[in-house]
């Protein structure tokens, strides 16, 4: 339909297969303007993704990919990155995927600055497995495990990645796709460990044990509770309860991590 | 099967949509959300650009499509319309 960014899909492989109004789709459809934006060439682009209906992803688009293991998109990534530094990686994890049973490793791909882009499609829920709850299932929420509300803390994977030593992160939602589109813009341009949250909607295993059984009552509900960080700053500590802040809150130049071993070699060379 | 006849094109002087029905999965996102109102839901929940007069060109409706199947052209200028070039500056 869309030539300029339909040239990047395996056409073969559509329609996709996630459900009506699943937000992957939008948030794929982002990336990729994103990166038909920058004018980058296919071959030059390595994608990586884990488990998950979020990892998916990769087996739709016609660049270099990799679907791996659940929760290891980043040690892959980190390993195509070491081995040819000149690549594009980019890594697409749902939050289960990310911050769960990958948890590790995304901290300590914060830690090193390695030059990849995560991308974080946050549905807030195990999609795939039938909504299990996922370390960012908001407090109070339900999920097929939290069957009387989920009693965890809320992950703000931002503030773990930025403490964690990453050079961007940003948070933004399926609702403001333009927004989206400019943060992984900036993320794919910034050398370092760049994070690009999305909030995301799963109308079948989020929606619908949350009364938000639509697409459409789900991305009112992702707009209702996303607030600008210019906004969430001012807020009382009471007014922030079930809300999440959105914008940029990091974006730093430091020491990247295939460069300092690339310095080292020829040091001691 | 000839899937071409499901590609639904609404035309007027400085507007072109397209709906592809093979690919549309009647989720209601671009109806619901189209500032405008042009589309209004058909019997199988596909968008019809009923009220295509009224289109802005925001690209909205073809943004948050997470189907790929709706895309908006505004006729006179020939422009990108894939990247919504006014939100990708800083
Ligand atoms: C090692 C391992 N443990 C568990 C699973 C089962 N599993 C598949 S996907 C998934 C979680 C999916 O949730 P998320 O990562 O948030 O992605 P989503 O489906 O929501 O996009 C789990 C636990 C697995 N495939 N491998
Ligand atoms: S189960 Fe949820 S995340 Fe998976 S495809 Fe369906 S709506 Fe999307
Ligand atoms: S481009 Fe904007 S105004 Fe036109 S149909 Fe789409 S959402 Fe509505
Ligand atoms: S947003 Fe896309 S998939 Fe959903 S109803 Fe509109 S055209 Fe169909």
């Amino acid at each position: 339909m869309n030539n300029s960014i339909t040239q990047y899909f395996r056409k073969e492989m559509f329609p996709h297969i996630w459900c009506p109004g699943c937000g992957i789709g939008i948030i794929l459809g982002a990336i990729l303007r994103a990166i038909h934006s920058l004018g980058w060439e296919k071959d030059d682009i390595a994608m990586v993704s884990g488990i998950g209906c979020s990892s998916r992803i990769t087996g739709y688009v016609d660049f270099n990919t990799m679907n791996t293991t659940h929760g290891r998109a980043l040690p892959f990534a980190t390993g195509i990155k070491m081995a040819n530094p000149s690549l594009k990686v980019i890594t697409v994890m749902g939050d289960g995927d990310c911050a769960a049973i990958g948890g590790n490793h995304f901290i300590h791909s914060a830690r090193r600055n390695i030059d990849i882009t995560a991308i974080i499609i946050n549905n807030m829920i195990y999609g795939m497995t039938g909504g299990q709850y996922s370390p960012l299932t908001p407090t109070g929420k339900f999920g097929s495990t939290a069957p009387y509300g989920n009693i965890d803390q809320t992950f703000d994977l931002a503030a773990l990645a930025a403490s964690a030593g990453a050079s961007y992160v940003s948070r933004s939602t399926i609702f403001d796709v333009n927004q989206a589109t400019r943060f992984i813009k900036k993320a794919l341009l910034k050398k370092g460990f760049s994070v690009v949250e999305i909030i995301s909607d799963c109308p079948i295993s989020f929606g619908r044990i949350n009364q938000l059984r639509t697409p459409v009552q789900m991305l009112e509900w992702i707009k209702n509770i996303t607030v600008p960080k210019k906004v969430w700053d001012k807020l009382s500590e009471e007014e922030k309860e079930g809300k999440f802040p959105t914008g940029e809150f990091l974006d730093i130049d430091i020491p990247e991590y295939t460069e300092r071993y690339q310095e080292t070699c020829n040091r001691i060379q | 099967m000839d899937k071409k006849n499901n590609i639904k094109v609404y035309k007027n002087e400085k507007t072109t949509i397209t709906v592809n029905e093979n690919w549309c999965k009647s989720c209601g996102i671009c109806i619901h959300f189209c500032p405008k109102k042009v589309l209004v839901s058909n019997e199988k929940g596909f968008p019809e650009a009923k009220n295509i007069d009224d289109c802005i060109h925001c690209n909205l409706c073809e943004l948050r499509c997470p189907d790929f199947a709706i895309n908006v052209k505004k006729n006179e200028i020939a422009v990108e319309h894939s990247v919504n070039q006014k939100g990708l500056e800083d």
